[in-house]
């Protein structure tokens, strides 16, 4: 029985950490109906701040949570300032896909400043414990439930009294309405992401402190940890929020002391995607609602999509496809090969992000079911390769949709946050399952590409045929569009209610849209694959589901060529400029920001 | 006096409510088939709640739903889309990044065949595969669609024929609630529900829409009409309805209703409630 009170303690103590997290998304939630990414970015900056101070500058610990409060603070005003309000007025997403780019930005900027490799971040306080039931608890324990405690109680005392917090409160409920009462907003919203930012910051110190380690992989970490127990205390809810954390702390902390450590993540993750289907709104809102108003017209930016004439597409597949009969080098060829894998997942993710309006960020989980599934198919059951990059992505299209399918009900940003959680969910069994995946060992010796028993070993034969594999692709993309389906995605992007007065089923046609792009990114997976001869549960990974949204997004959303330009310029145009391997995703991460903030039709329009 | 025999749509004590609020509260109804029936009333009174509760989009908490003889309570908008019942938006929710003819297109999906083979099970992964190949039959269903589609519009004169290939978001709000009534008339509809068909309409366009709805009765379609504009709803209805608060407060042909106390009341009460404050102070 003891070794179940600890078991409740350690839960309390991590759900007591999750919750600083929580809180500060939870906050900008209620006020700007946003789910800001990039909290876990400020919760490694707090980390990398309180390292600076603790190791290089001696500080002691007041000042030391101080230092980084403050840092934090003023980290979250001015993403704030300079990437969240210029987005005011634009279309739904956008803030949304600004947060990313923000988060992909700081994180590499702390990678960069302090290199990817762990560090020690000592805790200031005396190693003493305290026996408590069969285990002991420290001070640092002591202080971590402190700040948590503490915060929830000030900001309670802040939004009750606090003429500022009732601004805030106002704001929450109804933003116009305040607003036409003289509320500042954008006083509110500076004053939100302050406290937020500020909170994120000293947690990601203490936690930091508490695993006496801090690396760059805290950041996305946090962020999914956070927004899952955001949604299960209800999007916006404060103390929903704390809740949500304590909740998440002891089922994980459960989960582990049933099945080992390799599963804490599974446990969150399965958690929020329960939440999700069974109570969207959260574990404590209220009963179903009205249908919300009409939101015609405001998912993607209204835009009349370039058209490009069809002989122009045809010259220049033709010019691509007799590339490889010019001396070019095999450096250019491999970057090609690699640009034509990203267009075939970028098809996948204009046709379900773009045209159907769902916003997946956990794209490239379809890449590895694809990927897993060509390479044990070749590898135990011996089937031809070429058979078994097909069988990937039929594996990819079944499995993705079946995963995907309990988001159908989802709208907005709820959508690309199941996706995120199922993504992970993915990897997380990949990793587990050993007996089929061989779980972190990952599988070596993936036979090369074959068609009709000859291996596709010169680069200009894996050139051709991953060319040709993705201008098939593009051409029956094309022919969908053109359809009835075609209209019929569009319809359900644009407005989901007035499309079921017409007769559209929802899971129907999410479901054909997530089929058809499932097969696509199942079939990118199973090539590389092959092309690897060697994948891990981590070959495919968020960086890959956020490169091919900011392709996607960079060519026009749902736009097939746009898919395919934008995968070659973000692939292509880092190689031309030399620019080395740690700056690229700094550079994608910025292009997704001016983008949303300037383009956000992307270069050819979104269709 | 026929409707008393075969109502094509009944509603019985049908009723909603939102938290403390009863938006719907046990109305009944009776549309015979060919029938036009107006439901007026102050705004909050319900009447948009009530179009929700039969075309699917909210559950009744209370009451029954029956459409040509069968119970279709709580269905789903798909289904009864398919059952024949379209039905315009308040508010106007067309496709804004659809052309019109898509939009309107989107109107027949229900009767769309040829692509939509009712197997169970492998249907929907027909349908993707019909959907690339396109075998003639399913090329010769869009383009008898298509030309269905240009005479639907073509019933709105020159407002929207020319503009067949624009986006509907570049349209004037008179044309995007044109584009709705378009879109329901191509489900070929066995019963339409206009909520407010000329809300921010000026006279002239209002005369036309109130020409058009006109057309359609004649033509024995079955309407059920939201609308705030009386004198069009005086020349229009069978019957009127007026709802306040959720209950049916008065039915029966427009010029017995309009002179009814209780609608006098309803409206003078409630929706002008400051202006007649206002006159009696003066």
């Amino acid at each position: 029985m003891s070794s179940w009170l600890d078991y409740t303690i350690n839960g309390l103590i991590v759900g007591n950490v999750y919750a600083l997290v929580a809180v500060g998304l939870a906050l900008i939630f209620g006020v700007s109906r946003l789910i800001n990414f990039a909290q876990g970015s400020i919760y490694l900056v707090g980390a990398y701040i309180g390292w600076v101070a603790v190791v290089q500058l001696h500080t002691p610990l007041p000042l030391t949570i101080i230092v980084v409060a403050a840092t934090a603070a003023v980290v979250g005003l001015i993403i704030e300032r300079f990437g969240l309000r210029p987005l005011q007025n634009s279309v739904r997403i956008a803030p949304l896909l600004a947060t990313i780019g923000i988060s992909f930005v700081l994180d590499q900027l702390v990678m960069l400043t302090f290199s990817p490799n762990p560090r020690a971040l000592p805790s200031q306080l005396p190693d003493v414990r305290f026996q408590l039931g069969g285990g002991t608890i420290g001070p640092l324990d002591l202080l971590i439930a402190g700040v948590g405690i503490s915060s929830a109680l000030l900001l309670f005392v802040f939004l009750r009294y606090s003429k500022l917090g009732w601004a805030v409160r106002a704001a929450s409920q109804d933003r116009d309405a305040a607003m036409q009462m003289g509320v500042d907003v954008n006083r509110v919203n500076q004053a939100v992401f302050g406290i937020a930012a500020a909170l994120g910051g000293v947690s990601g110190m203490l936690v930091g402190m508490y695993y006496n380690q801090i690396d760059t992989a805290m950041s996305l970490q946090a962020t999914l940890k956070g927004v899952v127990a955001e949604v299960v205390g209800g999007a916006g809810n404060v103390p929903g929020a704390v809740i949500g954390s304590l909740l998440l702390g002891l089922v994980e902390s459960y989960g582990v002391a049933v099945f080992g450590t390799s599963y804490r993540n599974l446990f969150a993750f399965l958690l929020l995607v329960v939440v999700l289907v069974l109570r969207p709104n959260g574990l404590f809102a209220s009963a179903r609602q009205a249908p919300p108003e009409p939101l015609t017209g405001t998912f993607i930016a209204p835009s009349r999509p370039v058209r490009i004439p069809r002989w122009v597409l045809a010259v220049a597949a033709a010019g691509f496809a007799v590339l490889p009969l010019f001396p070019v080098s095999f450096y250019v060829l491999q970057t090609l090969i690699n640009a034509w894998l990203l267009g075939m997942l970028a098809l996948s993710l204009t046709l379900v992000a773009g045209t159907m309006g769902q916003v997946s960020l956990g794209h490239a989980a379809l890449l590895a079911i694809g990927a897993y599934t060509s390479a044990l198919l070749s590898l135990t059951l011996n089937v031809p390769v070429g058979l078994a990059v097909i069988g990937g992505g039929l594996v990819s299209a079944a499995l993705g949709t079946l995963l995907i399918s309990p988001s159908f009900r989802l709208r907005g940003h709820y959508v690309s946050i199941a996706t995120l959680a199922i993504g992970e969910i993915v990897s997380l069994v990949i990793l587990n399952w050993e007996s089929v995946t061989r779980g972190p060992i990952g599988i070596s010796g993936i036979p090369p590409l074959s068609l009709f028993g000859y291996d596709l070993i010169s680069p200009s034969s894996v050139y051709w045929f991953s060319l040709a594999v993705m201008v098939v692709l593009a051409l029956l993309q094309g022919r969908l569009l053109t359809s009835h389906l075609g209209r019929s995605f569009r319809a359900i992007r644009d407005d989901d209610i007035a499309a079921r007065a017409y007769g559209l089923s929802l899971n129907r046609y999410k479901s054909l849209a997530f089929i058809f792009g499932g097969f696509a990114a199942g079939v990118s997976g199973g090539i590389a694959a092959h092309l690897y001869s060697y994948i891990n549960h981590e070959t495919f990974n968020t960086q890959q589901s956020i490169l091919a949204l900011t392709v996607v997004i960079l060519g026009g959303l749902g736009n097939v060529v746009g898919a395919i330009v934008g995968s070659v310029a973000l692939v292509g145009l880092p190689e031309v400029f030399r620019i080395a391997a740690e700056y690229r995703i700094l550079i994608y991460g910025i292009v997704l920001l001016l983008l949303v903030r300037f383009r956000p039709q992307g270069l050819l329009g979104t269709i | 006096m026929s409707e008393q025999h075969n109502p094509m749509l009944s509603l019985r004590g049908l009723t909603r409510r939102f938290g403390g609020l009863t938006a719907v509260n046990a109305i009944d109804l009776d549309l015979a088939k060919g029938e036009l029936i107006s439901i007026i009333g102050p705004n909050g009174a319900g009447k948009t709640t009530l179009f929700n509760l039969v075309t699917g989009l909210d559950r009744p908490d209370e009451g029954a739903v029956r459409f040509e003889g069968q119970d279709i309570t709580g269905l789903s908008p798909e289904r009864l889309a398919a059952e024949g019942i379209a039905r315009t938006f308040q508010l106007g929710r067309v496709f804004g990044n659809l052309s019109v003819m898509d939009n309107v297109l989107i109107g027949a999906h229900t009767r769309l065949r040829a692509v939509k083979p009712a197997v169970p099970v492998i249907g929907p992964l027909l349908e993707l595969g019909l959907a690339l190949l396109r075998p003639a039959g399913v090329k010769a269903e869009e383009e008898r669609l298509r030309e269905e589609v240009k005479a639907i519009l073509a019933r709105f004169g020159e407002r929207l024929l020319p503009r067949i290939d624009q986006p509907a978001y570049s349209l004037s709000y008179a044309n995007r609630r044109r584009v709705e009534i378009a879109r329901a008339l191509a489900l070929k509809p066995r019963l339409l529900l206009l909520d407010e068909p000329t809300a921010g309409m000026n006279p002239t366009e209002t005369a036309e829409m109130q020409a058009l709805v006109a057309e359609l009765k004649t033509e024995g379609l079955t309407i059920l009409l939201i609308e705030h504009k009386l004198e069009m709803v005086m020349r229009l209805s069978d019957r009127v309805i007026v709802m306040d608060e959720g209950k049916k407060i008065a039915e029966g042909p427009g010029e017995v209703v309009r002179s009814d106390p209780k609608v006098i009341e309803a409206y003078l009460g409630h929706g002008l409630s400051g202006a007649a404050e206002q006159e009696s102070a003066a």
